[in-house]
C-alpha cells in the first residue's frame, strides 16, 4: 500500500498546482455528435460540433439571421435560380484553395453518404443543377421556387473536393447521378483529420468516440485568428456530472446545467448566460371523431370544438409555469417562434382567465368538464413533466379532469405518432428560424404525400391555412412573403389549433473570465466563447 | 467429465438462446428508433426510406430471423446511429469498461480482505465494529449517489481530482488504456472507487464471516497451541482457508462488473460499454442495445461456464452430484 500512496500523493500535489492554461478552451457537451462527417446525421449536437470544422455558403447569427459565409453575396435571378459569389482568398485546413468546385461536390455528396439515420437529402433533394460560371460564382437551381434555398445552405457544409479525392472536373445531377466524384470516403473515415477538411476556424485533431474530440487553431482562417489555440470538447450526457465538472474546474463552459444548479454555479463564483431559444412548448389537441382516452362526453371529441381548446388555453397561467417551474428561465409564448423572429407578429399572450374558460367550456356543452389523458415526456424538455402536472391541474380548475401520462422521449414519440394521446405536450425548435417551419410541421394539413405536417398528430387541419403556407413557400420577396406567414400563423392561433405555452430559454454557465453570446439555436460554437478583459 | 461439460455447454447454449428472443422482443416493445433518429422537419417518404433501409418495416418475426441468421454469422447488425457494425462499436469502449472494473476489483480486494480479516478476528473491537457499519453502508447507500458524494468531495470541495471522463490514455498491449499516466491514473481513481465500494463490502462481509468460522476450527486451536506467531496463524491458516469463497465471488463478480458499471460509468462520464447503452437506450439504437446484451450474457454464461468447470475440476463431489441430479 506504502509504494501506491507516493505517487498518489505526489500526483496529487501536482494537480493543484497545474496553472490554467490559458490558450486552451474546455467544453461540457450535454450530449455527443455520432460522427465527425458533417453529411452524416442531421442532429444539432452533429451539426454544432461540425460548424467549427466546416462552414456553409450562408451562415446564421446568434438571432438565426441568415448572414454571408463561403459565398460572399447572392441573389434569386428568377424564381428557381440562385447565383451565389463566393469569397475569394478561402483557404482549407490543407493549403488548397476554396472554389466552386468544392461546392459541387459537396452537394454532389450528400445523396452518396451510406446509413445516414437522417439524411441531408432534404436540402439537395430540390436542387436541379448547380452550375459553377468561373471559380468562384455558382449558379444553383431548384425544380421548385424555394425562398428558404440561403436559409437551408446553411446546413449544407462544404468539404474538400481534393482531400476527398474527387476528379478534376465535377459535374452536377440531380440523385447521387454526378460525375467525376471519384471514391467517395463514408462516414467513419472523416475520424481522420486527413479528410475532415474543412474551411472553419478550428482543425480536427484527433476524435475519440464517447471522451473527447479536441480541436486546434486554423491559422489561415480567413476571418481573422480564433481566440483559442486548442480546443477540447467532452460529451457529459448527464446533468450532474456535468455541473460537477464545471464546479470543479474540468471543463471551462457547459451547455444547459439543470435550472435548480444555476443559483449554485453563480454563488460559485461562475458565469451564466441565457437567451431565448427557438424552442416553443406548445398543447396539440386531436382534430378526430374518434379519439382515445377522453371520458364524460358520450364518446363525442370535445377538442373539436374551437370554445373547448379556447377555454384550455385560458385555463393556463403561463405566467406562474415561467416563474415557478422554469424557474424564471422561459417565457410565455403566444406565438410559434419568440419575436422578432422571421414571420412572428407579435402577437399577445393569451390571458389567464379561469372564469372565462369556465363560461365556454359550458357554452360548448361541457358545464361539467370532462376527464382528458395528457401526454408528454419527461426527459426531453426544461422540466418538461413538472409543466405537464401544473397543465393538468390548471385544466383541472375549470372541470377538465387531466391525468399526466409521461414517458421516456422515445416511447413518447412513438406513442404520439400512433395518436395514442387526445392532446400532448412537445416542443418545436425552428432549426432554420423562419415561421414556415413550424407551420408546415405542426399544424399543416397531415399528408403523407406532400410531407406537410409530419409532426401534426393533432391532425389539425384549416384548408384556408394550408393555400395560405403554399403561397408564402413559394414567393421569394422576403416582405411579402413575411406578411404572409404572419396572417397563416394567425389563422391557426384565431382558431386555437394549437396552444403555444413558453419558449425555452437555453442556458451555459462558464468561469467568471469566459463570456458567451448566447445563441436562438442553442448551438455551442468554440469561436464565440471569448476572454474577458 | 466429458458428459458433464457437455451437458453443462447444452445448458449455456439454452440460455443464450432464449436471452436472444427475450432481448430482441424487449428492444422491439420500446419504441420505434425512426421517430427519435430522423429530424422532424423530414417528409413522409424520407421517413419510409430510413424505415426501409433499417428494416423496420418488416414484422417482428421476420426481423428476429434476420437478426438470427447474421448473428449465428458473427454479425449483430449495424448501429442505426453511428452506421458502422455494433459489435464494433462495442468493442471500441471493451478496453475502458475492463480497465475500470479490474481495478474497482483490485481495490476491493486489496481492501477489503485486510479488513474482513481483521473484523473477523477482533469481532468486538471499535475498529471490527466500525468497518462493519461502513460496509453496510457500502452496501446499501445507492451506487449513483455514492459517485455523486465522491465527487463533491474529492473534485468539487477539494479539487484533488477531476470530476469525470477519461483522461489522457497510452497505448498498453494494443489498447487505450489510463493507468500508466499520471493523468489518466487521476481520473481512474474515484470511478474505481466507486464501483469497487460495493464489492469491496461484499468482501468485507465474507472474509470476516469466514475468518470466525475458521478461528473456531481446530487447526487453527492446534497452530496457536503449538505456539506460532499470531502472523503465521493469520497469513498460512486462516487466508488460505478463507480465500476458496473469496476466489469465486471474485470470479463472478468481475463479469457483472464489467457488464454493469453502466451507473459508474454515467456519473463519471466514464467511456465505456455501460455508457454507450445508456445512451444507445436514448437513441433507441436497436442494433447496439441487442448486441451489447448478447455479448454481457455471453460473458456471464461464459465465466460461470469456467467457474462451474475449475470448480468441478476442484472437487468432484459436485460433478457427481449434478450427474445425479
Amino acid at each position: 500500500m506504502k509504494a501506491l500512496n507516493l505517487p498518489v500523493m505526489a500526483g496529487l500535489f501536482a494537480a493543484g498546482m497545474t496553472p490554467a492554461m490559458a490558450q486552451e478552451l474546455t467544453i461540457g457537451l450535454k450530449s455527443e455528435a455520432t460522427s465527425m462527417d458533417p453529411h452524416f446525421h442531421q442532429l444539432s449536437t452533429n451539426i454544432q460540433v461540425g460548424k467549427n470544422i466546416f462552414e456553409a455558403l450562408t451562415t446564421q447569427d446568434a438571432v438565426q439571421k441568415v448572414t454571408p459565409g463561403l459565398a460572399e453575396s447572392w441573389e434569386a435571378i428568377d424564381d428557381t435560380t440562385w447565383r451565389f459569389n463566393l469569397r475569394k482568398g478561402v483557404k482549407f485546413h490543407d493549403g488548397s484553395d476554396f472554389t466552386a468546385r468544392d461546392v459541387i461536390y459537396s452537394f454532389c455528396r450528400v445523396p452518396l453518404v451510406e446509413n445516414s439515420p437522417s439524411a441531408y437529402t432534404i436540402f439537395t433533394g430540390g436542387f436541379a443543377d448547380v452550375v459553377a460560371e468561373d471559380d468562384h460564382t455558382v449558379l444553383i437551381t431548384t425544380k421548385d421556387t424555394n425562398p428558404l434555398l440561403p436559409v437551408e445552405l446553411w446546413s449544407l457544409a462544404i468539404i474538400s473536393a481534393d482531400a476527398l479525392g474527387a476528379e478534376d472536373e465535377v459535374t452536377f445531377a440531380p440523385d447521387g447521378e454526378c460525375t467525376g466524384m471519384g471514391d467517395v470516403p463514408q462516414a467513419p473515415a472523416f475520424n481522420s483529420p486527413e479528410i475532415s477538411v474543412g474551411t472553419g476556424p478550428y482543425i480536427l485533431e484527433s476524435y475519440t468516440r464517447g471522451s473527447e474530440l479536441t480541436l486546434t487553431r486554423f491559422d489561415d482562417y480567413w476571418d481573422g485568428t480564433p481566440e483559442w489555440e486548442r480546443v477540447v470538447m467532452r460529451p457529459i450526457t448527464s446533468d450532474g456530472p456535468r455541473v460537477a465538472a464545471l464546479l470543479a474546474g474540468d471543463v471551462d463552459l457547459i451547455e444547459s446545467p439543470p435550472i435548480q444548479d444555476i443559483p449554485r454555479i453563480e454563488d460559485g463564483g461562475f458565469h451564466v448566460v441565457d437567451a431565448l431559444s427557438n424552442r416553443v412548448i406548445y398543447l396539440h389537441m386531436q382534430q378526430l371523431e374518434d379519439v382515445p382516452a377522453i371520458e364524460g362526453t358520450d364518446g363525442e371529441n370535445p377538442l373539436l370544438d374551437p370554445r373547448v381548446r379556447e377555454a384550455i388555453s385560458l385555463s393556463i397561467n403561463r405566467e406562474a409555469i415561467a416563474e415557478r417551474i422554469m424557474g424564471g428561465y422561459a417565457q410565455p409564448a403566444g406565438e410559434l417562434l419568440p419575436p422578432p423572429m422571421f414571420g412572428t407578429s407579435g402577437r399577445d399572450v393569451d390571458p389567464y382567465d379561469p372564469e372565462r374558460a369556465k363560461e365556454l367550456l359550458a357554452e360548448a356543452g361541457y358545464p361539467d368538464g370532462f376527464s382528458i389523458t395528457l401526454g408528454t415526456p419527461n426527459d426531453r424538455y426544461i422540466n418538461d413533466e413538472q409543466v405537464a402536472q401544473a397543465v393538468a391541474q390548471m385544466m383541472a380548475r375549470i372541470g377538465i379532469q387531466t391525468t399526466v401520462d409521461a414517458s421516456t422521449a422515445s416511447q413518447f414519440f412513438s406513442r404520439r405518432n400512433a395518436l395514442e394521446f387526445p392532446i400532448y405536450m412537445a416542443g418545436w425548435g425552428a432549426s432554420s428560424g423562419d415561421m414556415s417551419s413550424p407551420l408546415k410541421s405542426l399544424v399543416a394539413t397531415y399528408d403523407a404525400e406532400t410531407g406537410t405536417g409530419t409532426t401534426n398528430a393533432g391532425r389539425y387541419s384549416n384548408p384556408e391555412m394550408d393555400a395560405l403556407l403554399a403561397d408564402a413557400m413559394s414567393t421569394i420577396d422576403d416582405a411579402t412573403r413575411d406578411q404572409m406567414l404572419q396572417d397563416a400563423e394567425t389563422m391557426v392561433l384565431d382558431d386555437y389549433g394549437i396552444i403555444p405555452l413558453h419558449y425555452e430559454q437555453t442556458v451555459w454557465a462558464m468561469k467568471s473570465e469566459l463570456s458567451y453570446e448566447p445563441r436562438v439555436d442553442q448551438y455551442t460554437m468554440a469561436l464565440e466563447v471569448k476572454k474577458t478583459e | 467429465m466429458i458428459v458433464y461439460l457437455v451437458r453443462r455447454l447444452g445448458q449455456s447454449l439454452l440460455a443464450i438462446v432464449a436471452m436472444a428472443v427475450l432481448v430482441f422482443a424487449g428492444v422491439y416493445a420500446i419504441g420505434n428508433p425512426v421517430d427519435v433518429l430522423i429530424n422532424p422537419e423530414a417528409t413522409q417518404a424520407e421517413i419510409v426510406a430510413t424505415t426501409e433501409r433499417l428494416g423496420l418495416d418488416k414484422p417482428l418475426y421476420q426481423q428476429f430471423g434476420i437478426f438470427l441468421k447474421n448473428a449465428l454469422q458473427g454479425d449483430l447488425g449495424t448501429s442505426f446511429v453511428y452506421g458502422r457494425p455494433a459489435v464494433e462499436i462495442i468493442l471500441e469502449r471493451l478496453p475502458a469498461t475492463m480497465e475500470l472494473a479490474v481495478c474497482a476489483l483490485f481495490l476491493s480486494v486489496m481492501i477489503g480482505i485486510p479488513l474482513g480479516v481483521w473484523a473477523g478476528l477482533r469481532p468486538d473491537s471499535i475498529a471490527g465494529r466500525t468497518i462493519m457499519g461502513g460496509s453496510i453502508l457500502g452496501f446499501s447507500l445507492p451506487n449513483f449517489w455514492q459517485g455523486m458524494l465522491l465527487i463533491l468531495i474529492f473534485a468539487v470541495l477539494l479539487g484533488w481530482l477531476p470530476a469525470g471522463g477519461r483522461g489522457e490514455t497510452t497505448e498498453f498491449l494494443g489498447m487505450q488504456v489510463s493507468f500508466l499516466t499520471w493523468d489518466g491514473l487521476s481520473h481512474l481513481i474515484l470511478p474505481a472507487i466507486n464501483l469497487a465500494l460495493f464489492k469491496m463490502s461484499l468482501i468485507i462481509r465474507l472474509a470476516r464471516a469466514n475468518t470466525r468460522e475458521v478461528c473456531l476450527q481446530d487447526y487453527v486451536k492446534f497452530a496457536r497451541a503449538k505456539g506460532l506467531s499470531s502472523r503465521r496463524v493469520v497469513m498460512v491458516h486462516i487466508l488460505k482457508n478463507i480465500m476458496i469463497p473469496v476466489v469465486t465471488i471474485i470470479g463472478l463478480e468481475l463479469g457483472s462488473m464489467v457488464a454493469f458499471a453502466i451507473v459508474t460509468e454515467t456519473v463519471f462520464a466514464w467511456p465505456g460499454m455501460g455508457k454507450l447503452l445508456i445512451d444507445s437506450i436514448n437513441l433507441l439504437d436497436r442494433p447496439v442495445i441487442v448486441a451489447y446484451l448478447m455479448l454481457t450474457v455471453l460473458i456471464i454464461v461464459t465465466i460461470n461456464l469456467v467457474v462451474d468447470v475449475i470448480y468441478s475440476l476442484l472437487d468432484p463431489r459436485i460433478r457427481l452430484s449434478e450427474m445425479k441430479g
